[in-house]
């Protein structure tokens, strides 16, 4: 016998279910006051540094029907690329926004400030970009994605650049709608589907 | 900032495939193209914190906390209780731990849920805790009971908690539900299905645990969280030629 590898490992992954809201986002479940204070609510509070912005969508499934029932958790960093916690960072950037898609319109909508670049231990850095997670009923374990912004520099993007069809990286792109508005759409399935990670 | 090294890739074998069409939902909300592989970054490497003064003193207690301590919930009372672990076996101190079920009858308090199950006006179905320095973590809630759902003909769920952990990055983020040992219908489940390898559907399956059982008060059950683990290494982290 060789030595026995003693890593654990990862707990499997199931889906969130329909009910998901009742857990993590109280209100949108119909259920206020489950908390005093509920998380992931805004990922800005206060005078935050740099440029609030608007960034609506949709998630479609293969059908080209809209999810209503998805939940979606955004991380991000602050204007300058720094992450909660870390130094200099924005006091008033949280990063984390929990968010699902309005029962009629099947739309969603996040309020943020514009990240910065962040560094990468592939020498260029990541273009600026918001790290999303979307877990729904019928999604076996969390989807993550990014957006990016048609309005910044992302052609040296180290993640953007493994992308080998190359019609596909416009999936990842948010597109200007307005003065600090994007829409950034997601597709589950079929014709012009998101790119999903494993990262 | 110390680079702590990138997490170690996920071992998607152990997870469930995307597409699972017993499961019904799964067929048209399952990409059909592979996932972009990278080494993890920042985004993934970095998570959101949470302190103390964000929970209340009942949030760990679903007896309790729907009424604000008023009257208890109905159903079998239970412990449920654990460690967080990553996949080096360290502890995973400080971290969120969310969970939220349906009621002793098997009715969520929803407004899309319309079984004929009643609500109970004592129980609301939503907790959450940190886990101590030790990566340990305890709810008091009842168990939840099996529930119809709209899949094939006369589809019913396990009992079954939902558990949501964010570790301390994004990456780690994990949404999985907890079992109860000894439930006929985690067998005949196609959610629990979707999870290839039996060894690894064990692991969401919870014993019962006399020994955290109190007497005259609740039963307790075991369900210990295993998340992603970070590869440290003393060589500088940069690929080369890139």
């Amino acid at each position: 016998m060789v030595q026995p590898l003693n890593y654990l490992p990862e707990t499997p992954s199931q889906t969130a279910g329909p009910y998901v809201h009742i857990g993590l986002m109280p209100t949108y479940a119909g259920n206020p006051g489950s908390y005093q204070e509920e998380i992931g609510v805004s990922p800005i509070s206060g005078e935050v540094q740099g440029t609030v912005i608007e960034i609506v969508g949709s998630v479609y499934d293969g059908t080209g029907w809209a999810l209503r029932d998805a939940m979606i958790e955004s991380w991000q960093p602050d204007a300058a690329g720094k992450f909660p916690g870390q130094e200099g960072a924005d006091p008033a950037v949280s990063g984390l926004c929990r968010f699902g898609a309005d029962a009629v319109t099947g739309e969603f909508s996040l309020r943020t400030v514009k990240p910065g670049p962040v560094p990468s231990r592939y020498g260029k850095p990541f273009a600026p970009h918001i790290s999303l997670w979307i877990v729904a009923r019928g999604i076996n374990i969390g989807l993550q994605t990014r957006i990016y912004f048609e309005d910044e520099d992302n052609s040296e993007d180290p993640l953007l650049a493994r992308i080998e069809q190359r019609p596909r990286v416009d999936t990842l792109i948010a597109k200007k709608i307005g003065e600090n508005r994007y829409r950034f759409d997601i597709r589950l399935q079929g014709a012009g589907e998101t790119v999903f990670l494993d990262i | 900032m110390i680079d702590q090294g990138p997490l170690i890739p996920r071992n998607r074998e152990m997870h469930p495939l995307a597409y699972y069409p017993d499961y019904k939902t799964s067929v048209a909300r399952s990409p059909n193209l592979p996932l972009l592989s990278m080494e993890s970054g920042p985004s993934e490497e970095t998570g959101p914190t949470f302190g103390h003064e964000r929970l209340g003193a009942l949030d760990n207690n679903l007896i309790l906390n729907w009424s604000k301590g008023a009257a208890p919930a109905i159903g079998e009372r239970i412990l449920m209780h654990g460690h967080v672990l990553d996949e080096n076996a360290r502890p995973v101190p400080n971290t969120l731990v969310e969970i939220w079920q349906a009621n002793a009858g098997g009715r969520y308090r929803h407004k899309k849920d319309g079984y004929l199950a009643p609500l109970d006006p004592n129980f609301g179905g939503c907790g959450r805790t940190l886990t101590d320095e030790n990566g340990y973590y305890q709810f008091l809630t009842i168990r939840p009971g099996a529930y119809p759902w709209p899949n094939r003909g006369n589809d019913w769920r396990p009992m079954h908690i939902h558990v949501s952990v964010y570790g301390h990055s994004f990456g780690q983020r994990l949404i999985t539900q907890m079992y109860f040992e000894g439930d006929p219908l985690i067998d005949r489940c196609p959610i629990a299905a979707t999870i290839r390898n039996r060894s690894q559907l064990d692991r969401l399956v919870a014993p019962l645990d006399m020994a955290f059982s109190r007497p005259l008060d609740f039963l307790a059950y075991k369900f210990d969280i295993v998340l992603r683990g970070r590869r440290q290494t003393m060589f500088e982290n940069k690929l080369e030629g890139m």
